[in-house]
């Protein structure tokens, strides 16, 4: 029973707060101003309840498994989900359901954290679809607009269709090698014809959940169609935990059959990478823009994972941690201008640095740190994913993401010029921003200055490994 | 001497530009921040002739070592030798030369965006860049400096730059980051071939594959060409250069393409001298090219800014010319010009900046017979002018005569006939010079607003004394220099003959 207590702890504490939240709204009820800080302090604890007591255990026969490394993958989703919390809280506190949008929001991060610690086929598919259900309602939360019920709408039918493929893949997989257990398929080469298909499946399933091209066409209108919380809660905490996995699967389930994979990974990463791009430099709408960026960014992550699994384990978990930071800012600032004048293009940023200096530089810190351009952490993630994808020789592989870099810079470099250089007759008035945003705001710049300038951070994910 | 020195004062005076409140503070800041790195530099000169005169003849001196990354091994280790300490000094020259003659940025005559505070912020951070850049022993750490400037060159353009602004900052920054991406993997190539370093001092003791040469050294020595102009990747000079403020263009074209150089030398050549043997001709050529093309379109200029940009592809070309012709003479022929075009450049785009600030114009067609209004700046501008076409006693032509003769070392027709057409040039730099000054300084005053102009203020005179004291300092007394730069040069052709 301790064991439980101790080895689940996370996921413990996530329905803690679920069912808190729950008798609060079956209760008397509560502020929204009140109710907000007491969430926020409760996933604070959970956050830093994951460097506590860490050990590696299973449960539930190998259904359930975790250690030092899983733990701090969790931990590092549940800052995410504080930092949103701060991050949106004006919009939060103006939301007539906010205990609604914290339980759908805490329920995928639950199931975020069993698919990372899931060590059964069955397990994995069960935690992938408790992740994925409750976004739909969370993207369908701006009652008002069409759009939002859209976007929910594209996101429930592209993710049912996904989870149809995945689980043809996983009867597939069952057919032929007779387990679900990771650690029983961790023995089977993938050789047979079938279950290069069924491996094919399965691999389909995950490039929905990152959206790499060419499964992403659902990404821009559901990031675009969503709320900015939503739509920040599906681009880093979900597109992190599926990398989060994906490595795992990747190399310990179908570690012996890398050949099989390593060129499709190449090809996928290549064609991520440039249509993210390409599709990102025309982009008018930020979030539109975002969701490309994003798309392009998973590009980048796959190249990593193409290089062996203790590099890219070490350094997608560091990507993804900075990673959370930087797009986060991005998120932070465009909900905070949304909310307060409903213009969310990039023309509207135009000028803003005469109106809004510290939205302006925590926006231009952001657009560097995706770009990678030091000295903020984004320059070391990015390196550190392509010195892990540099781990195969493959060099060439290595100079088309470092031309790709150069693609994006283009188009961050848009956002950039638009705050700061072009003029505005009309610009974003200056806009009183609530102490919860700038706090959170100031996390997130701290986070992009801090993480890369200290090496250790970077020593204590490989130490977990 | 601790290293650490040198960009720990830096950082130290950005941080107090960033806590300063009024513009006066802002501006005496800087000030006294960038003074305070002179006199470092020059302390680091004193100490660096002491240690040598003393017989300490380690390659690299005052080398410290700080562990950023296990795996990734990355080191901040940090050291200097005789091009480091020269190209340190460089820096703090132009960076103080630079804060003094962005004075008025922010006052009220100024018809920019003002903004004061992030300008000198933008400006100090770029020298912070350049500094780290030049002291770093590991090319992770190198990387990271070099790429660290991309942020202010790109805000120091596009907001307080002039003319077509946006599109040369956009075509800088990414050029440039093109020329990193190259550089980034083939440093990420040397790293896993040499056994997962990145130190130069340890790359350096081994011997790379000629095969592995071959395909590393043109994507390093491309990626730090773009830096330094290299023909044909020169094309964000001209733009960038005459788009950005006048301490902005004297940064870039002063110390940002030195970077190019420095990494063409210290990374590219010195680490795999194969590679710079296989392909010296090319470089040749492409360099006599840019030389030879870079003068000639200077020759149709009339805008001063598009002039000084132009000619500076020109010059920085002598600097790869002398990289290609691989005698020791030549490197540090090349390693001279670095400096010697650094200051002369500074010097010619303040006294640009100075010229238009007064009369609000850079066409050399409206002006004429300024020099009875501004005879200061005007004699600056002589000044300067013979330094660029290579008059004696002037830096200038130290710098260019050591690359001619030693590229003449080398005895076959074709290093002969190339650096023949690369003397041609200074006939043409001779024409465009004499002419730009004949009409910009003689004749009649063509405006009579011109009548209205007062010659310098005391921030630019300092300046402009700071950098004529360089290129004399240079021109006059060379063997400073060249005693601190021959045995870099020495060290890197030792490797180059393979022993």
């Amino acid at each position: 029973m301790s064991d439980l207590l101790i080895i689940m702890k996370q996921e413990l504490m996530v329905i803690v707060i679920i069912f808190f939240l729950l008798f609060v709204k079956l209760g008397k009820g509560m502020k929204n101003e009140t109710l907000l800080p007491l969430i926020q302090i409760l996933l604070l604890l959970q956050f830093i309840a994951g460097f506590f007591f860490n050990q590696t255990g299973q449960l539930f026969g190998d259904m359930f498994y975790t250690n030092g490394l899983i733990a701090f993958e969790k931990a590092i989703l549940s800052f995410g989900v504080y930092l949103i919390s701060l991050l949106s809280s004006d919009w939060l506190k103006q939301s007539k359901h906010m205990p609604e949008y914290f339980m759908l929001m805490l329920a995928a991060l639950l199931g975020m954290d069993l698919l990372i610690s899931s060590g059964n086929l069955l397990m994995f598919y069960l935690a992938l679809e408790l992740a994925t259900i409750p976004i739909a309602a969370m993207a369908n939360f701006d009652l008002e607009k069409k759009q939002s019920s859209e976007g929910a709408m594209k996101f429930i039918l592209s993710a049912a269709f996904s989870s149809g493929i995945l689980l043809f893949g996983i009867s597939l997989i069952y057919g032929i090698t007779g387990t679900i257990s990771f650690a029983a398929l961790s023995h089977q080469a993938v050789n047979s014809t079938l279950l290069i298909l069924a491996f094919v499946f399965f691999f389909t399933a995950f490039g929905f959940k990152m959206s790499i091209v060419p499964f992403h066409l659902w990404t821009a209108d559901v990031y675009q169609g969503s709320p900015i919380a939503t739509t920040s809660f599906l681009s880093v905490i979900s597109k992190g935990s599926v990398a989060f996995i994906f490595i795992t699967i990747l190399y310990k389930v179908f570690g012996q059959s890398e050949t099989v994979w390593y060129w499709m990974l190449v090809v996928l990463s290549v064609a991520t990478m440039l249509i993210g791009n390409l599709f990102a430099l025309r982009q008018q709408n930020i979030k539109r823009f975002l969701a490309f960026s994003s798309i392009a960014q998973v590009g980048f992550i796959l190249v990593a994972i193409s290089g062996g699994y203790v590099v890219a384990t070490s350094a997608v978990v560091y990507f993804i941690l900075i990673y959370i930071f930087s797009n986060l800012a991005v998120f932070g600032v465009a909900e905070v201008i949304t909310n307060a004048t409903g213009r969310e293009t990039i023309n509207d940023y135009k000028g803003l640095y005469r109106t809004n200096p510290f939205l302006s530089w925590i926006m231009a810190l952001a657009m560097f740190s995706l770009a990678g351009i030091p000295p903020t952490a984004g320059f070391f993630g990015k390196l550190m994913l392509l010195t892990a994808g540099s781990n195969s020789g493959n060099f060439w592989f290595i100079l088309i993401a470092g031309l790709n870099m150069v693609i994006s810079l283009y188009y961050y470099l848009i956002v950039v010029r638009a705050i700061f250089m072009d003029k505005n007759e009309n610009p974003i008035a200056p806009i009183k921003i609530s102490v919860m945003a700038k706090y959170g705001m100031i996390l997130c710049a701290a986070g992009i200055i801090l993480v890369g300038l200290i090496g250790k951070i970077y020593e204590y994910i490989q130490s977990l490994i | 001497m601790n290293l650490l020195l040198i960009i720990i004062i830096p950082f130290l005076t950005i941080l107090f530009v960033l806590f300063s409140k009024t513009k006066e503070q802002v501006r005496w800041v800087s000030l006294v921040g960038s003074v305070t790195q002179l006199c470092i530099s020059f302390t680091l000169l004193f100490l660096f002739n002491q240690e040598r005169a003393a017989g300490n003849s380690v390659q690299m001196l005052f080398e410290s070592n700080y562990k950023l990354f296990n795996s990734p091994n990355v080191n901040f280790h940090f050291g200097v030798d005789g091009i480091s300490v020269a190209m340190i000094l460089l820096t703090s020259f132009v960076l103080t030369a630079g804060v003094l003659v962005s004075w008025n940025i922010g006052n009220k005559e100024d018809k920019g965006p003002g903004l004061t505070k992030e300008f000198y912020f933008q400006l100090l951070f770029l020298a912070f860049g350049a500094y780290g850049f030049f002291i770093s022993l590991d090319l992770f750490i190198l990387f990271f400096f070099l790429e660290i400037s991309v942020i202010p060159k790109y805000l120091l353009i596009g907001v307080w730059g002039s003319g077509k602004k946006e599109y040369s900052a956009n075509k800088l920054a990414l050029m440039l980051m093109g020329g990193s991406a190259l550089i980034l993997v083939g440093i990420l190539v040397l790293y896993f071939n040499a056994g997962h370093t990145f130190d130069i001092i340890q790359l350096s003791q081994m011997q790379f594959s000629s095969q592995i040469q071959k395909i590393v050294f043109p994507l390093i020595f491309i990626g730090f060409g773009v830096f330094t102009a290299l023909f044909p990747f020169h094309t964000w000079v001209p733009d960038g250069h005459s788009s950005a403020p006048t301490a902005g263009s004297m940064f870039l074209a002063g110390i940002s393409m030195k970077l190019g150089g420095y990494g063409c030398i210290r990374v590219a050549t010195y680490l795999l001298p194969e590679g710079a043997k296989e392909y010296a001709n090319i470089i040749i050529v492409l360099s006599t090219i840019g030389i030879l093309y870079g003068a000639f379109v200077t020759m149709m200029q009339k805008d001063l800014k598009y002039l000084n940009a132009y000619s500076s592809v020109s010059h920085v070309g002598f600097t790869l010319l002398g990289i290609g012709m691989l005698t020791q003479t030549a490197i540090t022929g090349a390693m001279i010009q670095m400096v010697s075009h650094g200051v002369m450049t500074a010097l010619f785009f303040a006294v640009i900046g100075m010229i238009y600030q007064r009369t609000h114009t850079r066409q050399i067609n409206e002006m004429g017979g300024l020099m009875k209004v501004m005879p200061f700046i005007m004699t600056s501008f002589f000044i300067v002018g013979f330094c660029s076409l290579g008059l004696p006693g002037l830096s200038g032509f130290v710098a260019e005569m050591t690359v001619f003769v030693g590229s003449w070392e080398n005895n076959d027709a074709f290093h002969r006939i190339a650096t023949i057409a690369a003397c041609m040039s200074i006939v043409v730099t001779a024409v465009y010079i004499l002419r730009t000054i004949d009409k910009v300084a003689m004749g009649p005053i063509l405006n009579h607003e011109f009548l209205k102009i007062t010659d310098v203020k005391w921030n630019e005179k300092f300046a402009v004394i700071l950098l004529i004291g360089g290129i004399l300092a240079i021109g006059l007394v060379p063997e400073w220099l060249t005693n601190l730069l021959r045995p870099a040069a020495e060290i890197i052709m030792n490797r180059i003959k393979g022993n």
